[in-house]
């Protein structure tokens, strides 16, 4: 079972590597990660996507709030929130094959970020499984590149991940 | 207090009297030059180790047995990375110290430059924050964090990595006092409810067992348990962290539990139909198998790290706080009670009687009848131990009265622990002897603190049980490996007397019973660092014996 959990940290240099090096030694293992200052310049929020069950997560959450640096941590529930990865994929095309790429970028509602002879550059945001619909589609073509940002989320409604409570 | 110009090193030394640092064991080298001259005429007490090792593993024996913060200093890369066993041992233990290491300037950070370690990439994972002075207008401010996040909460050590480019550099020197960590506030009451529930269990159970360690003595609740023990009349089985929390002569103690533990601790522990574990962390030698750990228990477990609830087993009542405000708030309701335990404690005390805790009693010297010896002649002594045999047998044959006389690397096991902490303790505690039951193994570990010992006249006890092997190892060996006795045989590689003698201590040796006395008194009464070899038994095992991966009631006597 996958949890998105949003920890919300110092921003200062060293952090990060607190927080992975936890997982890694614990050996818990990061799926996806995303890092990111906030709307409070002190605070930057890590976004990790982790895979075990109840009790792993529990100990996950433990262990992250032991760190001196780390001031929250929240399980985001994919049910009740909104969450985005973002890639670039760079598509190898001829004058055939052109047009029917930009036809799936298009269906996609995806955008065209760079052309060239022969390739375009893509840029795809979305849910994961958005982005591997879209790998898929665009494989037959030839994909020369491709990079992906780890996953962000965020509550949806009212609710709000803040400094104060932990 | 109006601020002050002064250079970093002068900050450092400020920050250390606002503490209230009265000692710091330490070894200096290029990169604390700074500090080393500010400490030259400091009114702060430094012990000049052999081996920096030394002085992380002496920054915590004084810390245990004092329960102030224990400090060490060392300089950077090779000073630093010896400091990484003691700090590592005082991290699994939860000791609070601070460990202070030189670092090559800011501007050399990086570069590969001549003794540079990455000391707080090295320290991540056995320290429970650690700093690099990245600006040196932050060093009031770390170190006022620094001894904060050391001693309160679930206590451990602390690094604080300083370039000695910000050792020379000029601040307004302000010592700062309030603390703004937003991301650590410990939790120190326990939730009302869940004591309330804990109470009702308690009054339900009628085979209850205390299962206590080492968060009774850091949160100094002895007396909070003993109440709770008495009140509910309740057997109390001790970890080796915990020795000392609970008499181990009042009638309702069991003992240690356990791979080395007592039988009837244990076979309390398997029938129990209520664990009431307050500052333990259900440890694989505790819990042997843990799919067969007390199959009929509920749990309680009281502890002040949330990681720790859970972790290991499935609690029941998880109250997290410190012992003990837990404990008062617990005594509270379950006051004045009908209690249920007088078959259960009677069956405990049968236990008791059949299965004692013994060893064979002929006229060869075995090294249980040196610490019952030791416990007998010096009942007020802090006993430090080694790793192995000589721990267990301090454990279980030396009659504990108080917290903080029994000190041990509990969770990391560190050989070569026991006679560094001991001159730590001894400082810590100049009025009390201080033996370090030690085996001839590991005191080889250390022993270059002799010299510190003597050039400093701390007059700790070193009781070597000298049986020429490193024990625990040959025992196992001799047990699970067909005798095939693989690098354990140490046999006379060592005078140890003559040893003392080199670095002007006083060596005494024993080789029959009846030296043992005279020796042991000797020694108290010289006043001086003393060296004893106890020439013992050499293949004498530590009974009785969960084997690793058994269920702890399935525990075998051995010769």
């Amino acid at each position: 079972m996958k949890h998105t959990l949003a920890i919300l940290v110092e921003n200062k240099p060293g952090v990060l590597t607190r927080v992975a090096g936890l997982f890694s030694r614990r050996g818990f293992n990061i799926e996806s990660l995303a890092v990111g200052v906030t709307e409070n310049a002190d605070t930057s929020r890590i976004t990790i996507v982790v895979s075990g069950d109840d009790h792993v997560l529990e100990q996950v959450e433990k262990q992250l709030n032991k760190l001196i640096d780390v001031i929250r941590v929240s399980d985001i529930p994919p049910d009740e929130s909104v969450s985005r990865e973002l890639a670039l994929i760079k598509v190898g095309v001829d004058s055939t094959t052109r047009a029917e790429v930009m036809q799936i970028v298009d269906v996609f509602r995806a955008k065209i970020v760079d052309v060239g002879i022969k390739s375009l550059v893509v840029e795809v945001t979305g849910d994961e499984s958005k982005i591997k619909a879209m790998e898929q589609l665009l494989r037959q073509f030839g994909i020369k590149e491709m990079v992906r940002t780890g996953k962000i989320a965020m509550n949806r409604g009212a609710k709000v991940v803040q400094v104060e409570k932990k | 207090m109006t601020k002050q110009k002064m250079p970093g090193a002068r900050a450092v030394i400020e920050s250390l009297y606002c503490e209230g640092v009265e000692v710091l064991f330490g070894y200096p080298g290029g990169q604390v030059l700074p500090l080393y001259d500010e400490l030259y005429d400091a009114n702060v007490r430094h012990i000049l180790v052999r081996h920096e090792q030394a002085a992380a593993h002496a920054a915590d024996g004084f810390a245990r047995a004092t329960g102030k913060v224990g400090v060490c200093l060392a300089t950077s890369g090779p000073g630093a990375t010896n400091l990484v066993t003691g700090i590592a041992t005082a991290y699994m233990d939860s000791v609070p110290m601070v460990a202070i290491t030189g670092q090559v300037p800011r501007s050399l950070i990086g570069n590969d430059a001549f003794q540079e370690a990455n000391i707080t990439g090295i320290t991540l994972p056995i320290t429970k924050h650690n700093y690099l002075v990245q600006d040196t207008n932050d060093i009031p401010r770390i170190f006022k964090e620094a001894f904060y996040i050391a001693r309160t909460g679930r206590p451990g050590p602390v690094l604080i990595d300083i370039p000695k480019d910000t050792q020379i550099e000029t601040i307004d020197f302000e010592y700062p006092e309030k603390i703004e960590l937003r991301g650590y506030k410990p939790t120190y009451a326990g939730n009302e409810q869940q004591v309330k529930k804990a109470a009702s269990l308690i009054l339900k159970a009628e085979k209850p067992i205390l299962y206590v360690g080492g968060g009774i003595i850091f949160s100094d609740a002895t007396e909070e348990l003993r109440d709770l023990a008495e009140g509910i009349m309740a057997p109390v089985t001790t970890t080796l962290m915990g020795m000392g929390a609970f008499p181990s002569a009042h009638p309702l103690s069991v003992g240690m539990l356990g791979m080395h533990g007592t039988r009837y601790a244990n076979y309390a522990v398997q029938e129990s139909d209520l664990i009431i574990a307050i500052g333990v962390r259900f440890d694989d030698r505790v819990t042997g198998k843990i799919s067969a750990f007390a199959p009929n228990a509920k749990i309680i477990h009281i502890d002040i790290d949330p990681a720790e609830i859970g972790k290991n087993v499935r609690v029941d009542v998880p109250i997290v706080g410190d012992a003990k405000n837990v404990l008062k708030t617990l005594l509270k309701y379950v006051k004045q009670e009908q209690l249920k335990t007088d078959a259960w404690n009677k069956k405990i005390a049968a236990w008791k009687k059949e299965f004692p805790l013994t060893y064979k009693k002929d006229n060869l010297l075995r090294p249980q009848f040196v610490v019952e010896q030791i416990s007998e002649i010096c009942p007020d002594a802090v006993v430090v131990t080694e790793v192995g045999q000589n721990q267990m047998w301090a454990a279980q044959f030396f009659n504990y009265r108080n917290p903080r006389t029994f000190i041990s690397s509990g969770g990391l096991g560190t050989m070569g622990y026991g006679f560094p902490a001991a001159m730590g303790a001894k400082v810590g505690k100049p009025e009390s002897t201080v033996i370090d039951i030690a085996g001839d193994g590991s005191f080889q570990m250390n022993s270059q603190e002799l010299a510190t010992v003597v050039q400093n006249d701390i007059p700790v006890i070193v009781a070597i049980l000298n049986n020429g092997f490193l024990g625990m190892v040959r025992q196992w060996q001799e047990l699970f490996f067909n005798r095939r006795y693989s690098q354990t045989c140490l046999e006379s590689s060592v005078d140890f007397v003559k040893l003392a003698e080199a670095y002007g201590a006083l060596g005494l040796r024993a080789t029959k019973k009846n030296d043992v006395k005279d020796v042991i008194e000797e020694a108290v009464k010289s006043g001086r660092p003393t060296v004893i070899d106890f020439v013992v038994e050499k293949e004498e095992n530590v009974s009785p014996m969960v084997p690793a991966g058994a269920a702890i009631n399935e525990i075998l006597d051995l010769e």
